[in-house]
């Protein structure tokens, strides 16, 4: 990046920096393990060990986690799957393109989360009660689970927090999944879907079809993939120094992207849960005003990157009035999911679904040496088929074939 | 006696009290307040505070040396601001701010307070859409009056939902009222977690309308199962 263009200079994530950010040992978290198991061992619950083959990462403060790569049960998220769905369909075309077994269930419900951090209508035992149903519906499939929301995901370590030191609140789950007739079941780890594509990024790089080396990239981090029971997010001393998370963007440089930086990287996209739903204008303000606008301005991106719902929904959707009162917008928004998928030749709107995306993002295609048109033709003609009659659905099948 | 005027005298405050003491009852508040430097890192991460007057700050100070007046006009007036993201989360005194604000919300809601039925005006519709069918936002919500804001791609989007659903490879996806395609067994299950751990009663505090509307959808599916609640 050019001094005079008024960047922040910033490569630590592309090369290893002289400062070295060691975390102290004495303020790290217990960690629950240990307590996981030893419930188990005390009859309270089963722990669903995480299936072999694993990759295992660096958290925090050091410690290994596990993360599958195959086998997994795929826990879905509301706002993915209703309202951006190229988003979900990413995640399982990785899974497909890389031969990877996996599970996508009808027996599975919403965490719940959304709607309890929007308007706190549920209860600590309700929402470890959801949690643990659908981890025993996992269990049950013999595949594990991979939690694709980054709400869900933070939420359900909380839940485990809960239950690993509140008893009245584990045993209240316990009775009500019996009454429900499942087993009480707890994960060795809480895997986000963002990790997994971490853990895989080497491998998602060397099918890498498209190349990025052109492409100026901002991260977004997910709060609650980071900021909610902290200790188990994924770092890495290579990535930032450590000092940030390194999901999102060790995938970017490992794709020959460049992270460019921005001042307002820790700030949340502005969703707020129940503003995203009835008090827009604070949502539609903080993502212009405090994240596209300062992304714009200091790093003049493609493509911002982030690994939750609410991020690329907030994001992507808010753009729009700000373009309207003339504010220094217009970065289109995707998931890592997605930008991995199409790094790897996925189709633009078969796979993807941009589609179903406000912000414009036929420049950033073309910056990829993707024929947006050609691709929209050929989706509007399976459209046509899937009008008329001639086909029910658009197949895996047919996307492969394509 | 706070520090602030009293901005609701008309309240005993036995009862502001009472709900005081029912936030400190839970099991979780003992792990999300140890103290307040009073150092303003969460107010610097918070995205509320640089839109409205909301202090996180504020809230674990008046929680720390329970102010049971101030806690009960932030429970009113301010607790609804929060954005939930949990940036506060970074306090070097290890305190939540955003869970203490949590549990605030849900006693409020608990105790049907106005200013929490007004703050959830508007917003049933998501309430009946996740506790009805397990998903909380759907593709039919998409529709141009709803997201005028978002731009004409939610009008493309409505205008063509039954095809672009069914041009999603994953076969769970094909839904227009739900997110993906749930089981009604594990509806079912879902229901029963709503009965047996107190979720409906709240629902009775803050919308009434709401609850009778739940309770009939839910009671004949689970009459359908066998269950009488």
């Amino acid at each position: 990046m050019a001094d005079d263009a008024g960047y922040i200079p910033y490569d630590a994530v592309n090369t290893k920096s002289s400062r070295r950010f060691e975390r102290q040992p004495e303020y790290a978290p217990q960690d629950f393990h240990a307590r996981v198991f030893e419930l188990e061992a005390d009859g309270e619950w089963i722990v669903q060990r995480v299936p072999e083959p694993y990759v295992e990462v660096m958290t925090k403060y050091g410690r290994k986690k596990k993360i599958p790569i195959e086998l997994t049960w795929h826990h879905k998220s509301c706002g993915q799957c209703g309202h951006i769905p190229g988003y979900s369909t990413s995640i399982f075309w990785l899974n497909r393109k890389l031969g990877l077994k996996y599970v996508d269930p009808t027996d599975q419900t919403s965490c719940t989360a959304w709607n309890y951090y929007a308007s706190a209508t549920s209860n600590a035992a309700a929402q470890a009660s959801v949690a643990m149903r659908n981890f025993a519906a996992a269990y049950e499939t013999g595949y594990y689970p991979l939690i694709h929301c980054g709400t869900s995901y933070g939420h359900y370590k909380e839940v485990r927090e809960e239950m690993l030191h509140h008893v009245e609140v584990r045993h209240q789950v316990r009775d009500v999944l019996k009454k429900l007739g499942k087993p009480l079941v707890m994960p060795e780890e809480v895997v986000h879907y963002s990790e997994w594509v971490h853990a895989m990024r080497d491998r998602i790089a060397a099918q890498q079809t498209r190349d990025f080396s052109s492409l100026a990239v901002t991260v977004h981090p997910a709060c609650h993939y980071y900021k909610l029971v902290q200790e188990d997010a994924i770092y890495d001393p290579d990535i930032y120094g450590g000092q940030r998370t390194a999901t999102v963007s060790a995938l970017i440089a490992a794709l020959g992207a460049e992270v460019r930086d921005y001042s307002t990287w820790y700030d949340c996209c502005g969703f707020g849960f129940r503003h995203i739903l009835v008090q827009r204008d604070f949502t539609r303000s903080f993502a212009t005003r405090r994240k596209i606008e300062v992304m714009k301005e200091e790093a003049n991106p493609d493509v911002v990157i982030t690994h939750d719902t609410g991020c690329v929904t907030t994001l992507d959707k808010s753009q729009f009035v700000g373009k309207a009162h003339g504010a220094n917008v217009g970065v289109p928004v995707l998931s890592d999911a997605q930008f991995a998928a199409l790094a790897m030749g996925a189709h633009p709107y078969r796979v993807c679904q941009l589609h179903w995306h406000s912000t414009e993002y036929r420049p950033l295609l073309e910056k990829m040496n993707i024929d947006h048109g050609h691709a929209w033709a050929e989706f509007q003609g399976d459209l046509k088929k899937l009008k008329s009659g001639e086909k029910e659905y658009l197949s895996w099948e047919d996307v492969d074939a394509g | 006696m706070g520090l602030f005027a009293d901005k609701y005298p008309n309240v005993a405050f036995e009862e502001k009290s009472r709900l005081w003491e029912e936030v400190k009852a839970d099991p979780r508040f003992p792990t999300y307040l140890y103290g307040c430097y009073e150092c303003g890192i969460c107010v610097a991460a918070c995205p509320s505070a640089r839109f409205y007057d909301f202090s996180p700050r504020k809230i674990a100070q008046a929680a720390a040396r329970e102010d049971v007046e101030l806690i009960y006009e932030q429970m009113n007036d301010d607790v609804w601001n929060c954005s939930q993201c949990f940036s506060c989360n970074r306090c070097p005194r290890q305190n939540s701010p955003g869970g203490v604000i949590t549990i605030l919300r849900e006693v409020a809601v608990r105790n049907g307070l106005r200013s929490a039925k007004q703050a959830l005006e508007g917003y049933s519709r998501i309430i009946y859409k996740i506790m009805g069918t397990g998903t909380q936002v759907s593709p039919d919500m998409l529709q141009p009056d709803a997201f005028p804001d978002w731009g004409p791609q939610v009008r493309d989007v409505s205008a063509d939902l039954d095809a672009w659903r069914r041009a999603l490879p994953p076969e769970t996806l094909h839904t227009v009222s739900t997110g993906w395609q749930v089981d009604d067994k594990t509806i079912i299950e879902l229901y029963l977690i709503w009965h047996h751990t107190g979720v409906m009663d709240m629902i009775a505090e803050v919308d009434e309308g709401l609850h009778m509307i739940l309770s009939d959808v839910m009671e004949e599916k689970l009459e359908e199962a066998g269950y009488q609640m």
